[in-house]
């Protein structure tokens, strides 16, 4: 399938459904799984003991205790076992880069202006990276890989942790867009992070009424390109959400003032003082990217960071998200998640944090993030308890199949395992 | 000063100068062991200042001025002890008097007057220590003003201390000892090959840093090699691996002489003047005559056998490797060798030299009988290194590694006051240890569980039942009246 990353006058919505098809028609081998016997989390619904998740061409079909299996299907017994859906970290740049220090292969950051709105992801996404395997390892079936850096970052896409080409991998291109109330990309101000958002707001509404006068040249001045303005469209209208990274309890109510004023459909990340209003982001209806483990106050935008944040948002009535906030170490969201809990956040809502929730927030909860008919076929079997820390994520399917935990560290493993007179480069790693 | 300064001792005997007839304790010791020894008195004013001169410092200054909070007797009785010496006891009592383990055992009697704590269900370990942390250099809030850490203004800064750039107002401290830390080595950071010296410090609240050091400790030298030198110094260099070995082996040969000038002046008639001082050298050559332990980073295997080869170049031992990504190609090595390994868990793939991580390497370090460090270099991760040494440990029996409860725990106790110096004094639940404990909610290896109360030197520092009492920093004050707990949350 050849969907085109659109330029035109709709070009991110198509572009986005263009791709959620061809991820639903990926390769269609044996997709045909039953996860048998285990204690099954649907997150959505309750806790089934023993229960078992039957997918059928990559999706699941039915989440029940007693169901007659279909002749000759792939079993996977999960007996004593845990059983949640995939874990899903909205706070990655998982494809998009390899070594942190190597610029030549960091694709999540665009240099240059600011203002990057129309800076899409998908075509620097490696679907080899070493991180996919590692995290997937982990129990990672689903990320959002998202651009960083300046005022708007650009369009964020999300991904499932499978597959060969982008074409597969991809879930959803523009999927969110991404930003950061950064006084240093502003001009050195606050005032000028909420001055310079609502200005390029203001003139992403203005081409989207006055296109054809903007391309005519009978146009005023605007302050973004016309590809950025262009890619703006869809966060106006509320159709793409729009994520920005925010710690300042009073930089959060500027935010969530611009939210309002423009309709715009906005997520929180970060959010290391929310608690401090989180009335006000639950009346807004806004959800909140949190990482439990964030407590110092390393600077005066974050002089409220506690460890009980995640608690203290959800008793107020925050729909809250946890997010490893990395890329190589994606797989820390079980250690975020189970620190959330420490602190006071119930453990199915944690669940829901790193599952549903994400899933819900990028509009994509009709397909991802719990166990239910329907939905996509991302599910991992755990050793125990996923967020503990004995625990292990013993297989893990996506869209149906169960992929492998292999990957470059084990290879490494493998290789070093024993020290002997075989020279290690002569070892054989292959899985 | 009430430590007995063993590692002084141990090396003015060896150098056979001044104190033939002295004897090795402390003029000012008056610990358990120090008795009426007329041997101690006869150290002189000048065997002192000679000592102290050699460290680096004269007239007592820079000297420990840290005094336990006091305390009474404490009982912990009924927990699951984790001595950290071999031993998991269950249903086990800890008894502390005047600062120090008494007793660890099943059933132990209750001295008059002694506080009984019920740790039932409960967990007791020695405290944490971290061997690699900035805390008080690189500290909350990192804001314009109080980057302590590296003095990057030259690849070679032996010359530097950690000590003085140390905030004792770091909220970052008390959040560590809420995660049952008790000890932690400050460094300078890696920009410089040499860095500077690093300093161990107990967490107890002082108004200056020498309120916080641990008395006796031996300091630590910060080296560093691998990128971050090359990276920080391209212009000037050294701008490669080859020119980072230049700049240590350079550094080396000066301070060879100056031991040399030194040592020979002060075993002589000292008729002639001393010998000027360098801050730098008088560094480097306490490392040669080991006073001052080696702490190197270094990520990949092949840096660390070339730090190896320098180290024996020049005759001297590097005490711990820190970061060590690498550090399972090369375990038996270490081993052999008695080098340590202070190592994340997993981190990976930020740099070229860690792109090799893998969350097996402390179990593999540990399995290989090497001393295995679990070490946090983070003000985040300090405050879960339980969590952290779990994850290590079952990572490693995933892969059917022996490790051993026992063994992961002193990972970040035992194994880590090795590598600062301080194994003789703290790092077990044994007899004669200092009263660093740790009484943890449930097993410190679950996810759910937090530290309940921390004793320093028998004292209670931090205990998360009551609301006021424990240590809050200034910089937290008023600042934010609805936040301002500090480490409790």
């Amino acid at each position: 399938m050849n969907c085109a990353i659109g330029r035109l006058g709709f070009g991110v919505r198509l572009a986005a459904s263009c791709w959620a098809l061809a991820a639903l028609a990926a390769p269609a081998a044996a997709q045909d799984l039953a996860i048998t016997g285990g204690t099954v989390h649907t997150v959505s619904g309750d806790v089934l003991e023993g229960a078992t998740v039957l997918i059928r061409d990559g999706r699941i079909v039915e989440v029940a205790r007693d169901i007659d299996l279909p002749a000759g299907i792939s079993l996977v017994d999960a007996t004593g076992r845990v059983v949640t859906p995939g874990l899903f970290d909205v706070t990655t740049s998982i494809g998009l880069v390899e070594v942190g220090a190597v610029s030549s292969t960091v694709d999540g950051q665009m240099q240059g202006d600011p203002v990057r709105a129309a800076f899409d992801v998908v075509d620097g996404l490696n679907p080899r990276s070493v991180l996919i395997p590692v995290n997937r390892a982990g129990g990672l079936t689903t990320a959002l890989a998202a651009p960083s850096g300046g005022l708007i970052a650009g369009q964020a896409a999300v991904i499932d942790l499978a597959g060969t080409s982008v074409d597969e991998m991809v879930v959803r291109a523009g999927a969110a867009m991404m930003a950061n109330f950064s006084a240093a990309a502003a001009g050195g101000a606050r005032g000028a992070v909420s001055l310079r958002l609502r200005e390029v707001l203001d003139d992403a509404r203005f081409w989207r009424d006055n296109r054809a006068a903007f391309n005519a040249g009978r146009s005023r001045d605007v302050s973004a390109s016309r590809l950025d303005l262009e890619a703006l469209g869809p966060v106006l209208t509320g159709e793409m959400p729009l994520i920005v990274s925010v710690h300042r309890a009073s930089d959060i109510e500027a935010v969530l003032r611009i939210a309002a004023d423009y309709g715009l459909d906005l997520v929180i990340a970060g959010g290391s003082e929310a608690w401090m209003v989180a009335d006000r982001i639950a009346d807004a209806e806004v959800p909140v990217i949190v990482k439990p483990l964030t407590n110092n106050p390393g600077g005066f935008d974050r002089l409220g960071a506690r460890f009980d944040n995640a608690a203290l948002l959800y008793a107020a009535g925050v729909d809250v998200i946890i997010g490893s906030f990395t890329s190589h170490n994606a797989r820390y969201l079980t250690l975020e998640a189970g620190n959330a809990v420490r602190f006071g956040l119930p453990w199915e809502m944690a669940l829901r944090a790193a599952t549903l929730a994400p899933a819900e927030a990028l509009g994509l909860a009709a397909e991802y993030g719990s166990l239910e008919a329907g939905k996509v076929g991302n599910v991992v079997v755990w050793s125990g308890d996923p967020f503990e820390l004995s625990s292990r994520a013993e297989t893990v399917v996506i869209r149906g199949r169960v992929t492998s935990l292999d990957n470059r560290q084990r290879g490494l493993l493998r290789r070093y395992r024993e020290l002997d007179d075989e020279r290690p480069a002569f070892k054989e790693t292959g899985p | 000063m009430t430590e007995p300064r063993m590692r002084w001792c141990l090396f003015l005997a060896l150098l056979s100068l001044v104190l033939v007839a002295a004897g090795c304790a402390s003029s000012s010791g008056s610990g358990p062991e120090s008795g009426p020894d007329p041997s101690a008195q006869a150290e002189g004013d000048g065997a002192k200042a000679d000592r102290q001169l050699l460290s680096g410092t004269r007239n007592g200054a820079w000297e420990s001025s840290y005094e336990p909070l006091p305390s009474g007797p404490v009982l912990i009785r009924g927990g699951t002890v984790m001595t950290a010496a071999g031993e998991e006891i269950v249903g086990g009592d800890v008894l502390l008097v005047d600062g120090r383990i008494e007793a660890v055992g099943m059933g132990l009697d209750v001295p008059a007057g002694a506080e009984v704590i019920d740790a039932s269900g409960r967990f007791v370990t020695p405290g944490i220590i971290d061997t690699h942390s900035h805390l008080g250099v690189y500290p909350s809030p990192s804001v314009e003003g109080m980057g302590e850490g590296n003095e990057a203004t030259n690849p070679v800064t032996a010359e530097v201390w950690a000590e003085h750039g140390v905030w004792p107002q770091d909220a970052g401290f008390w959040r560590a000892l809420a995660g049952g830390v008790t000890t932690i080595q400050v460094l300078p950071g890696s920009a410089n090959l040499i860095g500077g010296r690093g300093v161990t410090l107990k967490l107890v609240p002082g108004r200056g840093v020498t309120d916080m050091m641990f008395p006796g400790a031996p300091m630590g030298l910060k080296m560093a090699c691998g990128e971050n030198p090359k990276r920080v110094y391209a212009k000037q260099g050294p701008s490669t691996r080859m020119g980072n070995v230049a700049g240590y082996r350079a550094a080396f040969i000066q301070a060879e002489a100056y031991r040399e000038t030194w040592d020979r002046w002060l075993e002589g008639d000292r008729q002639s003047d001393a010998p000027d001082r360098d801050l730098q050298l008088e560094t480097l050559a306490e490392v040669l005559r080991g006073n001052i332990l080696v702490q190197s980073h270094c990520y990949r295997a092949d840096d660390m056998l070339t730090m190896l080869e320098l180290a024996r170049e020049f005759g001297f031992s590097i005490r711990s490797f820190h970061h060590a990504t690498e550090a399972y190609k090369i375990r038996d090595y270490l081993a052999a060798q008695g080098v340590g390994a202070s190592m994340w868990v997993d981190w990976w793939g930020f740099k070229m030299e860690a792109f090799d991580g893998i969350p097996e390497n402390i179990a593999l370090v540990s399995d290989a009988g090497a001393r295995a460090i679990l070490h946090t270099d983070s003000g985040l991760e300090i405050q879960i290194l339980n969590q952290n040494t779990a994850r290590a440990m079952y990572a490693g029996l995933a892969v059917g590694i022996d490790v051993s409860r026992d063994d992961a725990l002193r990972w970040i106790t035992a194994n880590a006051a090795w590598a600062l110096g301080i194994d003789e004094r703290t790092g077990t639940l044994e007899p004669g240890k200092a009263g660093d404990v740790v009484i943890w909610s449930s097993d410190p290896f679950s996810v759910y569980t937090r530290a309940d109360q921390v004793f320093i030197d028998g004292a209670t520092v931090f205990d998360r039942d009551r609301s006021r009492g424990n240590p809050v920093s200034d910089f937290e004050l008023g600042i934010l009246p609805e936040a301002g707990r500090g480490g409790a949350r």
